[in-house]
């Protein structure tokens, strides 16, 4: 099996571009299972699986944030998937406080950003783009050349070893070496181990206390002074 | 070394293969490109700028010297031989005019010579296409539509320096058009307008027809043509003139059209 973790910001372009792999997955001969996971509306396991007539399956994350859920149930989705008789499992999913990111070790690894998002977003995705294996550029058609050029920059400054690679979403333009690296992924086994480190644990706020004020706090505390940019490792 | 680059033809909106086969693009020459509007002027140059190779909705080829691309000209912006400058007139980019140009210098490996140096040449090459000046300091995002597309240009140009250059209705931005061309014209490039403006069109050597998705014919303007772009320069300079005077609040008299008896 195959698995793919494809993550990134609401309204990127995820699933246009998750559309254009299952196809060209498919016609590579692999049979392709899709799970979504969103915190709470999603209707993108309908659509595709009618689209391609395809087992799909997807989990509201609700009061969990996606990535942790994302932890919880990809071994049952792996088990999903292998029972349904697939080669390629696609895990889309919506990460959310961007603190940890939802990849895991030796498996492929793919942020979608959108170049319209501004040319600082690469700096505030944190692990979601730092720890990627390939970013992904959506809605290339909507921005000048020149500040597309400038948008990979700004990424390649955050992460210098992530592949960049941009994608015309609309037309499938730019995808088939996502599908030849999702080919080319070494087959998943074994114990998975989530890639980078995950927050520091015992949060007041998770465990319900509702006091504004880190003196109010205990554990993990942090003043307006205690500034970091975090990488997630 | 990009000497030629070639489009290979594909189907219309109807499926059709498209009339044009094949045209050939040489290195300087000066392209445009015409036809009504939603003839597929812009889907052409998308699909040369996408080094298209029967993966776009037209499924055309787009061959540099006779080759498939290679796929770098794709993935690294330093080695992508086109500029394209759409019709966007503005930007979305959150920074100021010089981090903007600077960081798009460094992607373009041109940092060599001084950043400095680079970022004033572009200035003072967009600062001849525009009425205000663009300053340094601005934001992206301040510059009008016309201070927009003159940057772009420039940044094509000087940062770029492609050998391929796509301009999509130029005409259209509020810059300086006549100054436009004259300094295009220094450089040695494959320059491709989409375009409806006459001027551009004769001072073009060929011009490709644009109808129902597909490339209809190519036309290279002839003997007569040419003639005729002369007159077609001095009218347009004259409404140039008249545009400028309107544009600084002063009044026209019906001298200023004498030029034309």
């Amino acid at each position: 099996m195959n698995l793919a973790i494809v993550a990134g910001p609401a309204t990127t372009g995820k699933t246009s571009v998750i559309r254009h792999m299952i196809p060209k997955l498919q016609q590579a001969g692999k049979k392709v299972a899709f799970l979504k996971i969103d915190v709470q509306y999603a209707e993108e396991d309908v659509e595709l699986a009618d689209e391609f007539q395809i087992p799909t399956r997807k989990v509201y994350s609700g009061e969990l944030c996606p990535d942790h859920c994302n932890v919880m149930v990809l071994g049952d989705a792996l088990e999903w998937a292998e029972e349904q008789g697939s080669d390629v499992l696609l895990v889309e999913t919506a990460g959310l406080c961007l603190r940890c990111s939802p990849y895991v070790e030796e498996v492929l690894g793919i942020v979608v950003l959108e170049a319209t998002s501004g040319m600082n977003l690469p700096l505030k995705v944190g692990p979601m783009l730092s720890l990627s294996d390939i970013a992904v550029v959506t809605k290339i058609d909507r921005v000048s050349q020149a500040e597309r050029e400038v948008f990979r920059a700004r990424i390649q400054d955050v992460a210098p070893s992530v592949l960049i690679r941009e994608v015309n979403a609309l037309y499938g333009i730019g995808i088939d070496p996502l599908v030849e690296a999702i080919l080319e992924s070494p087959e998943v086994k074994g114990q998975l181990y989530l890639r980078g480190n995950p927050p520091v644990g015992t949060c007041t706020i998770c465990v319900g206390k509702k006091e504004v004020g880190w003196q109010s706090h205990f554990g993990v505390v942090r003043s307006l002074e205690n500034q970091n940019f975090y990488r997630g490792q | 070394m990009i000497e030629s680059i070639t489009i290979v033809g594909g189907h219309g909106r109807s499926g059709a293969p498209e009339p044009v086969r094949q045209i050939e693009l040489k290195m300087g020459n000066v392209v445009s490109i015409v036809g009504p509007t939603g003839s597929g002027k812009t889907t052409l140059i998308n699909d040369i700028e996408l080094l298209a190779n029967g993966n776009t909705p037209t499924g055309r080829r787009i061959l540099i010297n006779g080759d498939i691309a290679p796929s770098a000209y794709r993935y690294d912006p330093a080695q992508n031989p086109i500029a394209l400058i759409t019709q966007h007139t503005n930007f979305l980019s959150d920074l100021p005019v010089y981090k903007f140009l600077e960081t798009h210098a460094r992607i373009r490996n041109k940092t060599a010579q001084g950043v400095d140096a680079l970022i004033d040449q572009v200035l003072s090459f967009a600062n001849q296409l525009t009425g205000e000046p663009i300053i340094l300091t601005s934001r992206m995002t301040e510059l009008s539509g016309g201070q927009t597309r003159a940057l772009l240009i420039a940044d094509a140009t000087i940062i770029c320096d492609t050998p391929i250059v796509l301009l999509d209705e130029v005409e259209n931005a509020g810059i300086h058009r006549t100054r436009a061309l004259q300094l295009l014209r220094e450089h040695k490039k494959i320059f491709l307008f989409v375009t409806h403006d006459p001027r551009i069109v004769l001072l073009s050597d060929f011009r490709i027809i644009m109808r129902e998705g597909s490339v209809a014919e190519v036309l290279t303007t002839n003997q007569d043509e040419k003639m005729l772009s002369v007159g077609v320069s001095a009218l347009d300079d004259t409404l140039c003139q008249l545009r400028d005077k309107l544009r600084w609040g002063k009044r026209l008299r019906v001298e200023d059209l004498e030029v034309l008896a």
